[in-house]
């Protein structure tokens, strides 16, 4: 079998009697579009947080294309391409949209300390910034503050900044949370266009977008993964539908 | 817009602007149009270096702090002591006051850096406190609650003297601050100082596209510091006392409204508030001697109400 990109192995987290992540085996392959779904409160943003060390697990392994990565620090994971979005939007809301992207480029190429020249003569991380911003259809608000940007926008600002650390491993967040139907479909096709050497793991609540994007589901429910499985089987799966799906049946 | 221009106007922005020549020529200026007025004048640039420590880390960085003053303090005995026991050499005396500031900057910050907000605001004037309070105790070497007495200082390059109506100090803290700014200018232009101003605007994702935010405030907190420790320094040179006062929580504050005058985190706030705070604090002290301080509390109150941002604020208003 070969290595996948990103494994949990016996993954726990627990805050004194409260147990958030409890065992959570994963496994996700490389290049895969996963999604992992679940209600409300089922841990699924506490396993972003374990993955990308934000959160430290209280017990089990994560291994990043094989190594293990349980107990390193979160920028040195990042460092290795393993990358997040977030939920909520979180940019630097006074700076413009290209210095937000530029800052990720910085840090990526190793010059984010840098102190003996000017960020402005970093012309080759600029330019890449740009690139990224012209990809996504962002460079016209290239130099707009990002709080002044739709929140639509907004979350292609977040995966721009994202794209630009070069990610192995993408987690997306609930990528479309919170934007209006109209523009949520900008959102989608950028995330369908994405490098298909990328492995994505998209964590979702919408369940049109989780069968747009997603060739695998893996359930969470109460800390623990109820079932995981190619998208149709997860579709009809009985147990599923009546925790999680209600009944909601997909198209 | 083109290409070009989005990416040619992100990289121009570090370039010099005319109107930053305009604190320089004001200095100079005064030097000739204030003769009589160039001891108050050193002590303004002085402070303005101090002012300009603290934009370093409260304006960009984000780290609140009420203790800068023990970086003030450290760098103005060091300076002090060395002068009062036979080294009066200015520019070593300097040295010798940021280093040790930049060095009790690093110690105190690899403790007090691990929380922010009012915790972090809480341990640094805890930092302050301790500094304050061991001055105190070391009497036989900083003269306690005296002062340290009998300071002297050998003329710059040993010739200038410290004359007694201060062109001599004030060309010096001219000096010394124009090199400060230079510095601080290049850092807030430099990945690094970007960087800082991301750690202020969204810690989680500075975290989150793998940048080392403790290594990054620790570094600016202890540079700050030795900026404070120049300007502490300077200040013992040129007035040859050091008190407990330099050590105080109310230096501390008082920076931090100056910089509020001015406007946090915008390089130049120091150069207006400072000024504006001690020529203000020097004729109101005259004109009414015992409520002077009241009329500094009226100009605080009419900052934050009408003009948040501080002075440089309202010109942002008017451009728009």
């Amino acid at each position: 079998m070969n290595t996948p990109a990103l494994e949990t192995r016996g993954l726990r987290k627990s805050f004194g009697a409260l147990t958030v992540a409890n065992a959570v085996d994963f496994r996700l392959e490389h290049g895969a579009r996963h999604a992992l779904i679940g209600p409300n409160g089922a841990g699924k943003t506490t396993f972003v947080e374990l993955v990308t060390g934000a959160l430290q697990a209280s017990a089990g392994q994560i291994h990043l294309d094989g190594a293990d990565i349980t107990h390193l620090p979160q920028a040195a994971r990042v460092k290795r391409g393993l990358v997040r979005t977030f939920q909520i939007t979180a940019l630097f809301r006074r700076l413009s949209v290209l210095e937000n992207v530029t800052l990720a480029v910085c840090e990526r190429q190793g010059v984010g300390g840098g102190l003996f020249r000017p960020a402005g003569r970093h012309r080759g991380a600029i330019e890449e910034a740009h690139a990224l911003l012209e990809q996504l259809g962002l460079e016209v608000e290239a130099l707009r503050p990002v709080n002044l940007l739709a929140y639509g926008r907004q979350r292609l600002v977040e995966i721009a900044v994202s794209l630009a650390l070069s990610p192995k491993v993408l987690l997306l967040d609930e990528p479309a949370a919170g934007v209006p139907s109209g523009e949520s479909g900008a959102i989608i096709k950028v995330i369908e266009r994405l490098p298909s050497d990328i492995a994505l793991l998209i964590i979702e609540h919408d369940m049109d977008l989780v069968f747009r994007l997603a060739q695998r589901i893996t359930v969470l429910v109460q800390g623990s993964v109820l079932v995981e499985g190619p998208l149709e089987a997860i579709a009809m799966d009985p147990e599923v539908r009546r925790v999680y799906l209600g009944e909601r049946v997909p198209r | 817009m083109t290409p070009s221009r989005a990416i040619d106007a992100f990289a121009r922005r570090h370039r010099y602007h005319p109107l930053e020549a305009l604190p320089w020529l004001a200095a100079v200026a005064s030097y000739f149009i204030f003769p009589d007025y160039l001891a108050l004048g050193a002590q303004i640039l002085a402070t303005i270096l101090f002012a300009l420590s603290a934009d370093l880390v409260l304006g960009y960085a984000g780290i609140v702090t009420l203790g800068h003053a023990a970086f003030l303090g450290t760098g103005a005995y060091t300076a002090g002591i060395l002068a009062a026991h036979g080294w009066g050499e200015p520019f070593t005396g300097i040295l010798a006051g940021s280093v040790a500031a930049a060095f009790l900057g690093f110690l105190s910050g690899l403790v007090v850096l691990r929380t922010t907000g009012l915790a972090l605001l809480m341990q640094t004037l805890v930092v302050a406190t301790l500094v304050a309070e061991a001055a105190n105790k070391a009497s036989f070497i900083t003269g306690g609650d005296d002062g340290l007495q009998g300071m002297e200082v050998w003329p710059i390059f040993g010739w200038f003297r410290f004359d007694l109506f201060g062109r001599t100090s004030y060309a010096y803290c001219l000096a010394l601050l124009f090199l400060g700014w230079l510095i601080a200018r290049q850092i807030v232009h430099s990945p690094f100082g970007r960087s800082l101003i991301g750690i202020r605007e969204n810690v989680r994702r500075m975290h989150a596209i793998g940048a080392p935010v403790a290594r990054r405030r620790l570094t600016i907190y202890t540079i700050s510091a030795a900026l404070a420790g120049v300007s502490g320094a300077l200040i013992a040179q040129t007035t040859q006392f050091v008190s407990l006062s330099f050590l105080s929580l109310e230096r501390s504050g008082t920076v931090l409204i100056m910089l509020i005058i001015g406007g946090v985190g915008r390089l130049y706030g120091a150069f207006i508030g400072v000024p504006l705070y001690m020529i203000a604090q020097n004729r109101f002290s005259e004109i009414d001697p015992v409520y002077w301080y009241f009329w500094i509390g009226l100009l605080m109150v009419l900052v934050v109400v009408f003009a948040r941002g501080g002075v440089l604020g309202l010109f942002d208003r008017f451009r728009r």
